[in-house]
């Protein structure tokens, strides 16, 4: 049993190409990685809102946002 | 060389170490960035020479006897053969490869790779302990680690015929083990002996943050050892080399790159994989550390460090996945150890270098179970169990165990730690003293010449 199909290099290199295991999966792993990256965007703006909703919530008076704004 | 194209290929050899040697420089800037930077201002200036003077004293200690150690202790010694007194001539100080020498164009520059992977050793260890430990300890230490416990690592599971590489098909192509989980390990056993930085644990066991005194900088020093890493990755490769120069069960005539294991890689493969690896690593942190920069930047290198072991061989998506896990794994792991066994690393150098690496030992030897370990015959297959045996011999054996054994004798000599005063008052305080004072006396001197 191999991920890759080889056992060993006793093989003439002219005639390997791919190497990299679970090959045939590529379109299962392309699947994988775009469900990781479309997580991704989904898991930010969540945080992000969350982020967004505290900040709103805190400093009522704007005394600190003065303050921020002075220090550049 | 005897003929043009030995000439071309020495020549071409010679100079991509060469490159690759000047680029890992960036890793050692960096972390000196990053450690100044994650400092308290009260201890910048001894933060920066603790681990400036790795350069010098890694250098010197592994041109006397750290690349030695490499070709001499594959074997173990007294595991698969005895000490390679033979193939360790020409790495003596003393032998005329050590030197200006025009027959072997190769020593020197692959002796540089390999101190730079030692200096990075040493960097790593020195992060987690800023803030308290003497310096003349540390120092000691680095030399341990940066000329000794790692080089032997190298020899046992980095080396065409390391013995772990042969009986147990350890795979570890950009040094998950060899340098990441060792230096994690090792500035483990410095932390268990050396203690927290004062007021890191409240008195009911709380952790509290220290934050960086600049954060800005903290990632700038990460993203130069980002920028490092390319070099360092370029460096594991062995760049044009003939099966007939392997020598191993490859047939044909078709030149290729290789890992440090002599089995064919491409350049191009682990350019894909650094780069989805770092993805995965930047993305998955940013999200578990809610946008925080030094551990967003923390995790892209947890990222590229955990998929470092199988780069040479995984597809870039696994890479990504991979790296994913383990810039997770390191965080909760860093936080997990710290409240439970009030572990102060300052940096998080532990959990980014040493459990990532260490969990991507073993997650290489899954994804790539069953793959020949080396071009040469009779040796193991990468196997979950043989990587996992890896890890633990690194992280434990040669990291771990060295650094608590050395650094309880240091410590039961009063050399480990500063006194209490000085880590209050800070570690630069009589400079800032002596600033303060030439600065107030020239200023007086300067207003009284004004008009």
């Amino acid at each position: 049993m191999s991920t890759n199909g080889m056992t060993s290099w006793a093989v003439d290199l002219k005639d390997v190409a791919a190497v990299y295991p679970f090959q045939g999966a590529e379109f299962i792993m392309f699947i994988a990685g775009l469900a990781f990256w479309l997580w991704w965007h989904w898991a930010q703006m969540r945080m992000e809102a969350t982020e967004i909703r505290h900040e709103m919530d805190a400093d009522a008076s704007g005394a600190e946002a003065k303050k921020a704004i002075d220090r550049y | 060389m005897g003929n043009n194209l030995d000439a071309i290929t020495t020549v071409f050899t010679e100079f991509y170490y060469w490159v690759t040697v000047v680029f890992m420089f960036l890793i050692h800037v960096g972390f000196c960035l990053y450690e100044v930077a994650a400092s308290r201002r009260r201890n910048h200036l001894h933060t920066l020479m603790k681990n400036t003077m790795v350069i010098p004293l890694v250098t010197v200690t592994f041109f006397f006897f750290g690349w030695w150690i490499y070709f001499a202790f594959p074997n173990g010694p007294f595991i698969t053969g005895g000490i390679e007194w033979d193939a360790a001539q020409g790495a003596r100080p003393w032998d005329d490869n050590m030197g200006t020498n025009l027959s072997d164009r190769i020593n020197g520059v692959f002796w540089a790779a390999f101190l730079l992977f030692s200096w990075t050793a040493a960097s790593i260890v020195s992060g987690a302990v800023i803030e308290r430990i003497q310096s003349g300890a540390f120092w000691i230490l680095a030399v341990i680690i940066g000329s000794g416990t790692w080089i032997i690592d190298a020899a046992w599971g980095w080396h065409y015929g390391g013995w772990m590489v042969k009986l147990l098909g350890y795979h570890d192509a950009y040094a998950s083990g060899v340098i990441h989980a060792i230096a994690g390990g090792f500035a483990l056993g410095v932390l268990v002996v050396l203690g927290p930085r004062l007021g890191k644990f409240a008195a009911d066991g709380t952790p509290r943050d220290i934050p960086p005194h600049n954060v800005w900088l903290v990632t700038l020093g990460l993203f130069l050892i980002y920028t490092g890493f390319w070099g360092f990755y370029a460096a594991c490769n062995v760049p044009i080399i003939s099966p007939e120069t392997i020598g191993g069960q490859i047939t044909g005539e078709t030149w290729t790159a290789t890992n440090i294991y002599l089995a064919p890689t491409t350049l191009s493969a682990i350019t894909f994989n650094f780069l989805m690896s770092l993805s995965g690593g930047l993305m998955v942190a940013y999200i578990i550390s809610k946008g925080d920069p030094f551990w967003t930047y923390s995790g892209g290198l947890a990222g590229v460090i955990t998929a470092s072991a199988g780069n040479d061989l995984y597809h870039p998506i696994q890479a990504m996945l991979i790296a994913g896990v383990g810039a997770w794994a390191a965080y909760k792991l860093h936080y997990w150890v710290e409240r439970k066994f009030k572990i102060d690393d300052a940096v998080g150098a532990v959990a980014v270098h040493g459990y990532a690496g260490f969990i991507g030992l073993v997650i290489a030897g899954f994804v790539l179970w069953g793959q020949p370990s080396s071009p040469f015959e009779g040796y193991a297959t990468i196997n979950p169990l043989g990587n996992f045996i890896g890890a633990l011999i690194m992280f434990g054996l040669l990291g771990f165990l060295p650094a608590w054994i050395v650094s309880k004798i240091l410590n039961g000599m009063g050399l480990l730690r500063i006194p209490r005063k000085v880590e209050l008052e800070g570690l630069d305080f009589e400079s800032n003293q002596a600033f303060e004072a030439a600065k107030a006396d020239v200023i007086k001197a300067e207003l009284a010449m004004v008009k």
